[in-house]
């Protein structure tokens, strides 16, 4: 059974369609990454299903439960849930420990001793340690954002949603958060991620897809939508994409 | 599905706005309910105070009421007029004070230590004893050019003592600029004066609107003050009817006149702060 549907989800901005009839399905412990040109509707997918947008149609169904549903408490699907986005939102007059325990504490109601010995753990598995007591400003963007994805598995989400999480990043920076993505991989975590790291992209993945003007044009595994996509609007975009790394 | 499909709403959309629209009547009506229930709880208890009869004569007298109203609607006029000079002045007046603080040049050192010394001062004393002393003592100085006019001192007085308050607010504005805002202004190669003019103020402005407004709310109401000089304002004349008629009405008038003038300021500040966190939000 999937962990996560997506049955026919339209949005709409300001007259705007953005999504125009998505499906996608994500079964458990798979990575699903969505590629496509800025505007694609790749980000709203995301926002769609953290519930931060509100779809005009369709359905998504999370492990069997239907989230969009208007009576449904979006505080508790969002709990199972966890989010990456590109500019990181850390928060700032917090140390890397608290931001991390505050989920834990507030809103599953870990005893702080607990919540931060499992964060102590997360951070050591990350390579974070040292940074504990450190505040978001003091670390470089590499450690922000490795820091923003122990936040969200600091609840034990059952999906994670990564939102173009290396795209505000310096090239140098890039591999130790991938890094960390594939570990979470390898950990069994299901993943569905937006990005421009077409290398990466193609490594990780399990589903490519891509999406093109709010609908997904074309999906399937990453040497299907690499090696021989069969839409000449998918050809194009990885040509051009593919060209510019090489400049 | 083929791209270029046109949306048709769903049964399953078509539901699901309708429990969104059954879901907003309910919590519309749960508000009036519970609006409706306080109100009615207020009047019972203040209606069934001991002492009621005998405040709704002295404070809540229709004929008192009515007597009062044209004299202290006209007095009202004079606080509005005091409002409209002084609040264009305690803007300049804030301005200046807040760039005068912000002077890095050696040179200039003591503007910056005169403009400490105002905001210092002024937002020290009591605004009422700023109105005592310049009222009182700045016409005893029987310096030529001096105005001798209770409205133009209590003018005065309002400007000197909210013109230190109105500085901060700019000040905190100017500092709410990033730095980068100045590097990206200055490696252009315009100039300290014009990074303020071009750059810097025309943020830091737009920002500081909200609690300027409040600001002007609070002044609106303090023109009031200016009774304890003489001029004969909303106040001073509910003042006057009260120790005429013995009946406190009057003050009530006065108090009605100042929340319909306070009202109107405190939505259109809600209206903007609402409108910059939407576009934040967008």
């Amino acid at each position: 059974m999937s962990l996560l549907t997506i049955d026919g989800v339209w949005k709409h901005f300001r007259g705007n369609s953005v999504l125009r009839g998505i499906d996608l399905e994500v079964r458990p412990h798979e990575v699903v990454s969505l590629i496509g040109a800025s505007g694609s509707g790749k980000s709203t997918l995301l926002r769609c299903v953290n519930l931060l947008e509100t779809v005009d149609d369709g359905v998504i169904l999370l492990d069997g439960r239907d989230i969009t549903d208007p009576r449904v408490d979006v505080d508790d699907v969002r709990k199972r849930l966890g989010i990456v986005f590109q500019a990181f939102n850390l928060f700032p007059h917090m140390t890397v420990l608290d931001n991390v325990t505050l989920a834990p504490r507030r809103v599953h109601g870990v005893p702080r001793a607990q919540a931060e010995e499992r964060a102590h753990d997360l951070l050591t598995r990350f390579g974070l340690a040292a940074k504990a007591r450190a505040y978001p400003d003091q670390l470089s963007g590499g450690q922000q954002q490795r820091v923003a994805i122990v936040r969200a598995l600091a609840t034990e989400p059952m999906l994670m949603l990564l939102d173009e999480v290396t795209s505000a990043l310096d090239p140098a920076l890039v591999a130790e958060v991938l890094e960390i993505i594939r570990e979470l991989k390898q950990s069994g975590m299901t993943m569905i991620l937006t990005t421009h790291e077409m290398g990466f992209c193609r490594d990780i993945s399990d589903t490519v897809c891509f999406l093109d003007d709010g609908v997904v044009l074309e999906q399937g595994p990453p040497e299907k939508i690499f090696g021989d996509p069969e839409h000449a609007r998918t050809r194009d975009f990885l040509r051009v994409v593919l060209e510019a790394r090489r400049l | 599905m083929p791209a270029g499909v046109a949306w048709v709403k769903s049964d399953r959309q078509r539901e699901r706005e309708r429990v969104r629209r059954s879901r907003a009547r309910r919590s519309a009506s749960i508000a009036t309910a519970s609006t409706f229930v306080f109100a009615v709880l207020v009047a019972v208890v203040v209606t069934n105070a001991p002492g009621w009869p005998r405040v709704r004569e002295k404070f809540f007298n229709g004929e008192v009421f009515a007597d009062a109203l044209p004299d202290v609607a006209a007095g009202f006029l004079l606080n509005i007029k005091i409002f409209l000079i002084a609040e264009p002045c305690i803007l300049v007046v804030g301005l200046l004070v807040a760039l005068a603080r912000g002077v890095r040049t050696p040179a200039f050192f003591p503007i910056r230590a005169l403009a400490t010394l105002y905001t210092d001062v002024f937002r020290g004393v009591p605004t009422i004893l700023v109105i005592f002393l310049i009222g009182f003592g700045l016409p005893g100085l029987n310096l030529q050019g001096v105005p001798t006019d209770l409205v133009t001192l209590g003018i005065i007085a309002l400007t000197l003592s909210y013109g230190a308050y109105v500085a901060e607010v700019f000040r905190s504005g100017i500092d709410s600029i990033h730095p980068s805002q100045v590097a990206a202004s200055r490696s252009l190669g315009l100039s300290h004066a014009k990074t303020l003019r071009h750059v810097v103020l025309p943020q830091a402005t737009r920002r500081v609107v909200p609690p300027l407004l409040n600001d002007f709310v609070s002044l609106q109401k303090d023109t009031a003050l200016v009774a304890t000089l003489g001029p004969l304002e909303a106040l001073r004349q509910a003042q006057i009817h009260v120790a005429e008629s013995f009946n406190y009405t009057p003050y009530l008038v006065a108090a009605l006149l100042f929340i319909l003038l306070t009202i109107p300021m405190a939505r259109f500040t809600d209206h903007l702060a609402e409108r910059t966190r939407r576009r934040r939000g967008a």
